[in-house]
């Protein structure tokens, strides 16, 4: 192969004038962060409260659950970040369109809540599975014990429940933070579209997306690794996640 | 995938050429017979596998990009197979098969570096840092960094940008000269990144931003295929010196370069450079037809009578 390998571009200044090519990954890799983190809590939060809705008795609720999730995950997270980012725009009346279009950060928070909301779908779905999965005597037993649904869910069905799913929740949250990538289609300078401006600046393409890759493996080895520590330090001895 | 997409196009294409490029052939000659001995690199392949491979861009109007049969066409493309015949001359091949194979911004280094692809045929800039990973053949156009908006906007010069927000497609020249220029004028402008083009483009379209910095005649292509071309309006005043635009080769490969450039150069000066230029940036191209109507410019002009592949826009004047 014809390349000129150069390592040492990484500590060369880059094009833009802050700093280090490195620097310049390294500034992508914490709004990759960043988004990834709000992304997740968003995940977490409304995906908790739409999967809870999917094993309610009620029908409504059922049904908005559904809707909800089929809404979320039959779409590429692609085609959903462009519609939130250039059609929600149009449709608004005039002046909301134009106050959204004017934020400042637009990208990062559109990216933020697009991925979130993507991802609260499959978290939904997981939730509902790991209820499910539970004896249908648990519900019963809170209820003769005279909790109230809520309580029945807070104090018995969750716990447990979560506890169940963790470890297909270590895979999503390492989706959420993978699926930041696909913001640099609004404008969102992560790592992955970083690592684009210095291939393109420095035509060094190799170098700048070996150092993305292993940037993203050794974030990923993080969570995952802390995600262990999680799933230990919550077990309950003598249940099926406990040792 | 790649494979799949290649279309390849047979021998007689080219036959058409032939006659047209007497000053290509004589500057060859003596290239061939000079390194008739051994062939090497890119030549040798060639001459082995009986093939070149052209890299083509998708929507790069009108240097490169695809017709309504999704047949690869423009500015570049017509020059690269002038050069397609010269090295098909040089090597004394009686049929020569041309490959082509789509590229981005991003493959275009690998794919050239890997040897799929012998010639890029596009409008990428030739500057010094790149010229570190690959070569370039003589300039085949120049350009300046501008802005584009809205007519409504009522924008008159950079200064009147202050503060607002401006966008610009990432990892581009353009968009540093941007950064630079915010600095230097104290413009405190939000500037904003977009992936490709007619992305930034659709920026300004729905007033998500009020100016796009791009090279000039990428801009003018852009206003041209839009809903409205007449809403938009391209500053006079510029962010940058014109820049040159190259054919890209394979670095270190000096026998290839030597026949490339000579059939470039051969071509510019003969004066079927500015008929070529004139068929893409003066009449109505496919497959809207549209008209660029963009004059050659008194650089391009100076360029096209004595060729030259510096990186360096000062070259240029």
């Amino acid at each position: 192969m014809n390349y000129n390998w150069n390592w040492g571009i990484f500590f060369q200044p880059n094009p833009m004038g802050t700093g280090t090519y490195l620097d310049m990954l390294l500034s992508g890799l914490v709004l990759t962060l960043e988004t990834a983190a709000l992304a997740w809590v968003i995940a977490l939060i409304t995906g908790s409260v739409v999967g809870v809705m999917r094993t309610l008795p009620s029908k409504g609720a059922t049904w908005f659950g559904f809707a909800y999730v089929e809404f979320f995950r039959n779409m590429p997270l692609l085609v959903q970040l462009f519609l939130w980012f250039f059609v929600l725009p149009e449709i608004l009346p005039k002046a909301a369109g134009l106050w959204l279009k004017q934020l400042p950060n637009a990208p990062f928070w559109t990216a933020a809540i697009g991925i979130g909301l993507f991802m609260s779908a499959r978290v939904a779905v997981q939730l509902q599975a790991g209820i499910g999965s539970l004896p249908r005597g648990q519900k019963m037993a809170a209820t003769a014990l005279g909790l109230t649904t809520v309580q029945g869910y807070r104090y018995v069905l969750l716990p447990m429940a979560f506890r169940i799913i963790l470890p297909p929740l270590t895979s999503e949250f390492l989706n959420t933070i993978k699926n930041t990538a696909v913001a640099i289609t609004i404008g969102l300078l992560e790592l992955t579209g970083q690592a684009r401006s210095m291939q393109e600046f420095s035509f060094q393409v190799f170098e700048a997306f070996t150092a993305a890759t292993l940037l993203y493996l050794l974030v990923n080895a993080v969570v995952v690794t802390a995600m262990r520590f999680l799933e230990r330090w919550v077990a309950i001895p003598g249940y099926i996640t406990g040792k | 995938m790649l494979a799949s997409g290649r279309i390849i196009l047979k021998g007689d294409k080219e036959v058409k050429h032939f006659r047209s490029i007497g000053l290509a052939l004589a500057a060859t000659f003596v290239v061939s017979q000079a390194g008739a001995a051994e062939l090497t690199g890119t030549l040798k392949n060639i001459k082995d596998t009986g093939a070149i491979t052209l890299g083509f861009r998708d929507s790069s109007i009108p240097f490169s990009y695809l017709d309504d049969n999704q047949k690869p066409v423009g500015f570049a493309m017509d020059i690269c197979y002038k050069i397609v015949d010269a090295v098909k001359k040089e090597l004394k091949l009686d049929k020569l098969e041309v490959k082509l194979n789509p590229v981005t911004s991003a493959t275009r280094i690998p794919l050239m570096a890997n040897g799929t692809i012998d010639l890029e045929c596009g409008s990428t800039t030739n500057n010094a840092e790149r010229q570190k990973q690959v070569a370039f053949t003589n300039t085949h156009f120049l350009t300046a960094s501008r802005y584009v908006f809205k007519k409504s906007s009522g924008l008159k010069s950079i200064d009147d940008l202050k503060g607002k927000t401006v966008v610009s497609t990432a990892g581009t020249t353009n968009i540093k000269q941007l950064t630079e220029a915010n600095v230097e004028k104290k413009l405190g402008a939000n500037i904003i990144p977009a992936k490709d083009h007619a992305e930034a483009f659709l920026m300004v379209e729905t007033d998500r931003a009020v100016a796009f910095v791009m090279d000039d005649i990428l801009l003018a292509s852009l206003v041209a295929g839009s809903k409205n071309p007449s809403d938009y309006v391209i500053s006079k005043d510029a962010f940058s010196k014109p820049e040159p635009y190259g054919i890209m080769l394979r670095k270190d490969d000096a026998p290839f370069k030597k026949v490339v450039d000579a059939a470039t150069a051969a071509l510019y000066t003969s004066g079927e450079g500015q008929k070529i230029y004139d068929k893409w940036f003066m009449s109505k191209i496919p497959p809207k037809g549209l008209n660029l109507n963009t004059p050659i410019s008194e650089g391009l002009k100076h360029e096209f009578a004595k060729p030259s592949d510096s990186p360096n826009p000062d070259d240029y004047k």
